[in-house]
């Protein structure tokens, strides 16, 4: 067992982990078994492909199933349970998911919320098909992409184009 | 408290935000691996890598001396449990029930297909028990696999299952009585087109893998399971009285937050009644979370069907006759629905949206060395459509028509309309979809941007399909008839509380659907109340009255009848309170915006105070009434319902590559009412997406020893943003279903039906525009299929 230490969601968080434990295993680990409890972070696969894994680790969208916990020592992580408001309402890009129903099941949600707010931090007013190609780690079997995209382009403040008509 | 006016609207009808979305946005859902019960342990099984063998020995004494392991099951440990049931007896076309498989919980003598499940090891942790299941020897001797289903039900072919006649489930005949029709129209007829085709194999792919936790309280005999389930009431009844034995009041079966399901979890699996026994074997908590490459070798999977299909039309090009002859693969073991998917339906959707007068469908269903095959998103249906979308394509570029003139000229008309495959269509109006398509569409400009796509030396084409569904599965007395081992109806409890909040608790399951909003906004809009007075119940068979949980699109149909029929008992008896206290007749109170009236008069009162005296009965009318206001109500729908609706799908092909661009996808739906629009365009969008998914990108894939070569993300292909449009999505042809109180048809499935077709007609449209003669191209259309098909 390796001590890690790290900041998660801004409070410090110091645990006993294997060499082989997972970043994403640490956050969702039921505190009695010393993980940190934080379930909202998802697992949809083994391979790295569905992004429903990802969390912020000092400020960069990584996927926490290809990561180690011991490689977080010193890191700042943030998971969704971190994104919202200080008051616990919706932050403006949470509040752009349920306005344009980007979410059906909400089990690839926090993984397109990371992914999302990631993107608008690098690129504040991205177009349509730069959303569509950011998003190509991240994928979702209920929406069609198409609500996820119109709430990503509406937290950016831009509009649809009028193709988007329904 | 009266309705507020000038809060936006949460009835019926309104693009209510959904509710549900606060806790998944903040990552707060309770998803089933979410949960860890104190003290509990972990399963992991050790799987079958052939898919075919008989088990000679199994060693489990060296994993049983394995840190942690607790125990280390095998089929001996459940001699007396019965084997997973099949829910669906096939009668076939001589009259004899299908061949029925023992299903057991673990391989028992033979391993029949790569994932079949032969130990299982319980550790204190994943990772203890992960590393001791390498630890188990098995000694299997190899037997021929069965893969292909026309190998399979050849001569001498080898026998997925000993103790059967052959590999043939059934051979299936609808309607038999129409044969001799069906062939002397043929026979009579002025043209015949044909096509065999392939409906991919598929897997669903929920986001969420499958999880089970298996819970047991000796102080009680209480047994609990948290399962990732479609319809935990289903589970309950299926592993209750026919796999383990025990009784529903001794059983609790949960299905909290499900992360997506599209039919895959409504079967009962293995693994549930596994981690159900063995919390009980071993007094302790047991958990099981599949990995993805687990969930493809161990969810059932979708379609596999392989079909060839006729069309007669007379000198008019109208429809004369229909005929099919379909291979229906069943996997090794017949999973909950299996046998009922490519017969009950879909050969009574052979009609499609068409007044063909004679149609006979025969269907072979065959076991193979793959994993059970079972319904997923349409089931049936999208089978049924794709392939008269594509033989009426096809007829109508054969026969130099319009194929959307070639659809109009054969649509049915007139309602109600007897189908010569037994269903009975209620309503609908395919002229008017058709028309909103070409509409929304824009085919009238379509010839433009294709000389555009010339210019820039792409092929672009334009392709429709038509589509009819049967859903809101389904009245009861019928599917028992057809076979089907249990009833179809839906339940629900209004429960008002003192101070006028009301929770319901529906038999119905939400796996992304939204009944937390649209539920409520249904009950609010009865009483004239906010929709946020109202909470749904749905996932625990603790708290909810006995469901048959949500597929084939029954939800709003079947659920929301008897949410509406139970909320009707609560008004009734909610007026002779208000009656009672306004002192008038029970005929002259009227409810309207949460407030009960004397007609005519001004005298009110409000909701609120009539909750109180159903609770606080002091000026009640105690002789004649009894107090609460709580009631239930079950529905079991009168007939199935049939959303319908025209799909167009416009693409371009790089003639250099052979890939494909959907440039739009324009889908015109008749779902009946809309309950709530966002949701209605959000399962449209959805469907479309795994349609699209289908058509262009997904096979799941065995080699022909059975090993499967598509088992991970990195070689299944679904839609990734970058690859699908934003969708024109448009509901407003309505024509509402006459049988249920709603007037609702569900829209879940129908993207996932209607699209397949559109697609493929869209890319054969745009290579015959470019002088590629390309009559068909199996899904998915690869780049590597559709350049063969050009430089064929
Ligand atoms: S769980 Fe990390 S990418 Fe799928
Ligand atoms: S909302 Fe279900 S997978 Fe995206």
């Amino acid at each position: 067992m390796t001590k890690v230490t790290l900041t998660v969601n801004g409070k410090a968080v110091s645990r006993e982990v294997e060499q082989r434990t997972l970043l994403v295993q640490l956050l969702r680990d039921d505190p009695a078994s010393g993980g940190l409890g934080l379930t909202g972070t998802h697992v949809g696969c083994d391979t790295s492909q569905c992004g429903a894994c990802t969390v912020h680790v000092d400020g960069m969208a990584v996927k926490s199933c290809t990561m180690l916990a011991v490689e977080a020592e010193g890191a700042a992580v943030t998971t969704i349970e971190g994104m919202a408001n200080a008051d616990g309402s919706l932050s403006p890009l949470q509040q752009a998911f349920q306005d344009h129903h980007g979410l059906q099941c909400g089990f690839c949600t926090p993984g397109m919320v990371m992914t999302a707010a990631a993107l608008l931090a690098e690129n504040p007013t991205p177009s349509e098909s730069a959303v569509r190609y950011y998003l190509e780690g991240n994928i979702c079997r209920c929406t069609g992409y198409h609500g996820i995209v119109k709430a990503i382009m509406a937290a950016s403040g831009q509009d649809m184009p009028a193709m988007a008509a329904e | 408290m009266p309705k507020d006016t000038s809060a936006p609207a949460t009835g019926i009808g309104a693009a209510t935000k959904r509710r549900e979305d606060i806790r998944f946005l903040t990552g707060r859902g309770r998803y089933t691996d979410d949960i860890n019960l104190r003290g509990q342990a972990h399963a992991h099984f050790l799987r079958s890598d052939v898919a075919h063998g008989r088990i000679r020995s199994i060693d489990t004494a060296a994993a049983e001396a394995m840190p942690g392991v607790i125990k280390v099951f095998t089929a001996a440990d459940f001699a007396s449990a019965g084997g997973l049931p099949c829910g669906w007896q096939v009668t076939d076309r001589f009259g004899q029930p299908m061949q029925e498989p023992k299903h057991p919980i673990l391989a028992d003598g033979k391993v029949r297909h790569v994932g079949d499940p032969i130990a299982c090891v319980v550790a204190e942790t994943l990772d203890q028990a992960r590393d001791a299941a390498d630890a188990i020897v098995v000694d299997i001797e190899d037997l021929p696999a069965v893969i292909d289903m026309k190998a399979a039900l050849a001569e001498g072919a080898p026998k997925v299952h000993d103790e059967l006649t052959s590999n043939l489930c059934y051979d299936w005949g609808f309607v038999e009585e129409n044969k001799a029709a069906v062939e002397q129209a043929f026979r009579d007829a002025a043209h015949v087109v044909s096509l065999d085709l392939v409906n991919n194999r598929l897997v669903a792919n929920p986001m969420e893998p499958r999880v089970a936790v298996g819970d047991y309280d000796f102080a009680t005999d209480m047994h609990t399971l948290y399962t990732t389930s479609q319809n935990p009431h289903v589970i309950r009844l299926l592993m209750g009285a026919f796999v383990l034995g025990i009784p529903e009041h001794r059983l609790r079966v949960v299905a909290p937050d499900v992360g997506g399901g599209f039919g895959s979890k409504i079967y009962h699996y293995a693994e549930e009644a596994f981690c159900t026994a063995a919390a009980k074997a071993l007094r302790r908590p047991v958990k099981w979370t599949s990995t993805r490459s687990e969930a493809f070798i161990s969810d059932a999977h979708g379609r596999d069907h392989l079909t060839r299909i006729e069309l007669a039309l007379d000198a008019d090009h109208m429809f004369t006759a229909l005929r099919t002859e379909t291979y229906a693969n069943m996997g090794a073991y017949l999973s909950t629905f299996a046998p009922c998917i490519p017969t009950w339906l879909h050969g009574t959707l052979m009609a499609g949206n068409y007044r063909t007068p004679l149609i006979y469908v025969n269907v072979k269903a065959v076991f193979t060395n793959t994993v059970p095959v079972d319904a997923y998103r349409g089931a049936g249906r999208p089978e049924a459509t794709f392939q008269i979308e594509r033989l009426v394509d096809k007829a109508a570029r054969e026969l130099g028509a319009d194929p959307v003139e070639l659809r109009r000229k054969n649509f049915i008309t007139e309602f109600p309309y007897q189908t010569p495959v037994a269903v009975v269509y209620d309503t609908g109006n395919y002229h008017a979809t058709m028309d909103k398509l070409l509409e929304i569409s824009d085919r009238a400009g379509f010839e433009a941007r294709a000389m555009e796509s010339q210019a820039r030396g792409k092929l672009r084409g334009f392709g429709i399909a038509h589509y009819i569904e049967a859903c809101g599965i389904a009245p009861s007395n019928l599917v028992g008839q057809l076979g089907a081992r249990a009833g179809l109806y839906e339940s629900a409890t209004v429960r008002v509380n003192a101070t006028g909040g009301i929770v319901v608790m529906t038999g119905s399951h939400s796996h992304g659907q939204g009944h937390e909003t649209t539920f409520a906004q249904v009950v609010a809009d009865m009483i004239g109340i906010d929709a946020g007075q109202v909470e749904i119940v749905h996932g625990d068979t603790a708290n909810t009255p006995m469901g048959m949980g949500t597929y084939g699109s029954r939800s709003l149909a079947v659920g929301g009848s008897a949410l509406v029929k139970a909320a009707g008992k609560v008004i009734a008896k909610a007026k002779k309170i208000a009656a009672h206290l306004l002192e008038a007749a029970e005929g002259d109170i009227e409810l309207k915006d949460g407030t009960f009236s004397v007609a005519g008069t001004d005298r009110t009162v409000d909701w609120g105070a009539v909750c109180l005296a159903a609770y606080v009965p002091h000026n009640y009318p105690l002789a004649d009434l009894e107090p609460g206001l709580e009631e239930t109500a079950f529905y079991d729908p009168a007939n199935f319902t049939f959303p319908s609706g025209a799909y167009a799908c416009e693409v371009e092909v790089d003639p250099e590559t052979g890939a494909v661009e959907i440039l739009a996808f324009s889908a015109a739906d008749d779902f009946g009412n809309i309950v709530n629009p966002m949701i209605v365009e959000g399962q449209v969008q959805g469907g479309l997406a795994q349609g699209i998914g289908q058509a262009l990108m997904e096979h799941c894939v065995y080699d022909e020893t059975g090993q499967l070569l598509t088992g991970s993300y990195m070689d299944y292909a679904m839609p990734r943003a970058e690859d699908l449009p934003l969708f024109r999505v448009d509901h407003s042809c309505i024509t509402p279903c006459t049988h249920n109180p709603l007037g609702v048809k569900g829209c879940g499935e129908a993207g996932a039906i209607g699209s397949p077709p559109a697609v493929v007609n869209a890319v054969l449209d745009a290579l015959n525009r470019g002088g590629h003669a390309v009559s068909h191209i199996d899904m998915p259309l690869s780049p590597a299929r559709v350049w063969a098909a050009i430089n064929a």
